[in-house]
């Protein structure tokens, strides 16, 4: 074990860790936004809401974030059309590529918590809040949201911790976040074990705060947790 | 515009092909590692030996909590160093150097293995208490109580999750086309490469990994009727 370069190493990388943090929280809310929107659209009971929607997720969970990175970054600008767009300015920095493919992927992901939230709701509540005169958007924002966050809580914590762990794939389209500047120092010190220490220690305490949070969160919420 | 598809020395067709081939093995493979590694660590989980339970665990909360990019980093620049350590232990002094498609299958594997825990441990706390007792009553131990009364119905029940797991190993492998392996990935970057025409291929990846899951799913399901014969319904126990 080398600590003077786990000690050196560490004040590097944690230079990637408002990188990492910025890219996460721009796509969580940004997807979070998205996923609501989807999972309105798939249990609309309209064919042509519903069925996109379910493609769309399909898609998105089907195939490796990887790949979804790639043909966001490299695949879109092969057109001469999208490089002559409004959007190129956009699509042509990784920064963007980045937010705009972890937003799509966590909205994919998250629509499904969000949608199963939803159903959770007791269709007695819905027929009670009908029955005390509230419209339909009012039931939804006073009956149906606040029911849907505290379901959805335990998962969607989760869904937070993987795009922490996502947001590493960033590093591959040359963007430095903590992962990035973990490879750097990897290939130039040839210290793997010791850099993986590091980087990973930094990511288990981010990941660990999230859960911290959502559970002071559940708790404030009185989420029944599920045995 | 499709005959960049052509099978032969014209086309990428059947190097993409060949790309879905090493996919499909390299994820097998390390799905196959990872549910050794699962029923082990299940085992360390459950059993009542206070360290091997904090080893467990720490291996689980380390490989939920950290990228896998990075595990896929630690194992590739560090995998062969680690071998040769051990081997020098041993007595060999030699150069070993891991290919790409044994370290993807480690570092794949390791990390599929953390769900499989998971899973397995789930589908053991299921089973009845009375199988146990049954069991034991019959004066089965070790092998004849774990191996012939408890591993069939733990299979059974842990089916449904390593088929979550499958589908999470399966999309992990794409990483280790950072390593060199020479999957669809790795495969479709290649060919974008050399043709210009990234959209394509990419649409291509995307169009194989889909249809694997598709048949991945087609036969899980299967399996699932297969070895639920015989009990009510799905989900019913």
């Amino acid at each position: 074990m080398r600590f003077e370069l786990m000690y050196e190493s560490f004040f590097k990388i944690i230079e990637g860790i408002p990188l990492t943090l910025q890219v996460v929280s721009i796509s969580t809310v940004l997807g979070l936004a998205l996923a609501i929107i989807v999972a309105l659209m798939r249990i609309s009971g309209r064919k042509s809401m519903s069925i996109p929607a379910y493609y769309f997720v399909y898609l998105i969970r089907g195939t490796p974030l990887l790949l979804q990175l790639y043909f966001v970054y490299y695949g879109l600008g092969q057109f001469s059309f999208i490089r002559e767009s409004i959007l190129w300015p956009i699509l042509k920095e990784p920064y963007w590529c980045g937010i705009i493919t972890l937003t799509i992927s966590t909205g994919a992901y998250s629509s499904e918590i969000i949608r199963g939230g939803i159903l959770s709701v007791s269709k007695n509540f819905i027929e009670a809040s009908g029955a005390l005169g509230l419209n339909k958007i009012k039931t939804f924002l006073l009956i149906t949201l606040p029911i849907t966050v505290r379901q959805a809580l335990p998962a969607y914590g989760n869904e937070l911790i993987l795009m922490v762990k996502a947001s590493s794939l960033i590093s591959i389209i040359t963007l430095m976040e903590i992962t990035g500047i973990a490879r750097t120092i990897i290939s130039k010190t040839y210290a793997p074990v010791e850099i993986f220490l590091v980087a990973g220690s930094i990511y288990l305490i981010i990941n660990f705060i999230i859960v911290l949070a959502v559970g002071l969160a559940e708790r404030k919420l009185g989420t029944v947790k599920a045995n | 515009m499709f005959e960049v598809f052509s099978f032969g020395s014209s086309g990428w067709g059947d190097e993409m092909l060949m790309g879905a081939l090493m996919t499909v093995l390299v994820s097998a493979s390390s799905l196959l590692l990872g549910i050794l590694i699962g029923i082990i660590f299940a085992a360390c989980k459950l059993s009542n030996i206070f360290i091997l339970k904090i080893i467990a665990n720490t291996y689980t909360t380390i490989i939920r909590g950290i990228p896998e990019l990075l595990v896929i980093y630690l194992l590739f620049f560090g995998g062969s160093g680690a071998v040769m350590y051990i081997a020098k232990i041993f007595g060999y002094d030699g150069y070993i150097e891991l290919n790409a498609f044994t370290i993807g299958t480690i570092a794949v594997g390791a990390i599929s293995g953390a769900y499989s825990t998971e899973v397995i441990r789930g589908a053991v706390n299921s089973v009845h208490k009375g199988q146990f007792e049954a069991g034991k009553t019959l004066g089965l131990s070790g092998y004849g109580l774990y191996g012939r009364v408890i591993f069939p119905q733990v299979a059974r029940i842990a089916l449904p999750g390593i088929g979550n797991v499958w589908q999470i190993t399966l999309k992990d492998t794409a990483l280790i086309s950072v390593t060199g392996l020479v999957e669809i990935m790795r495969q479709s970057r290649i060919a974008a490469g050399s043709t210009h025409e990234p959209f394509i291929f990419y649409t291509a990846a995307i169009i194989l990994y889909l249809v694997i899951t598709r048949l991945s799913n087609i036969l899980f399901d299967k399996a699932e009727d297969t070895y639920s014969k015989g009990f009510i319904s799905k989900g019913a126990l």
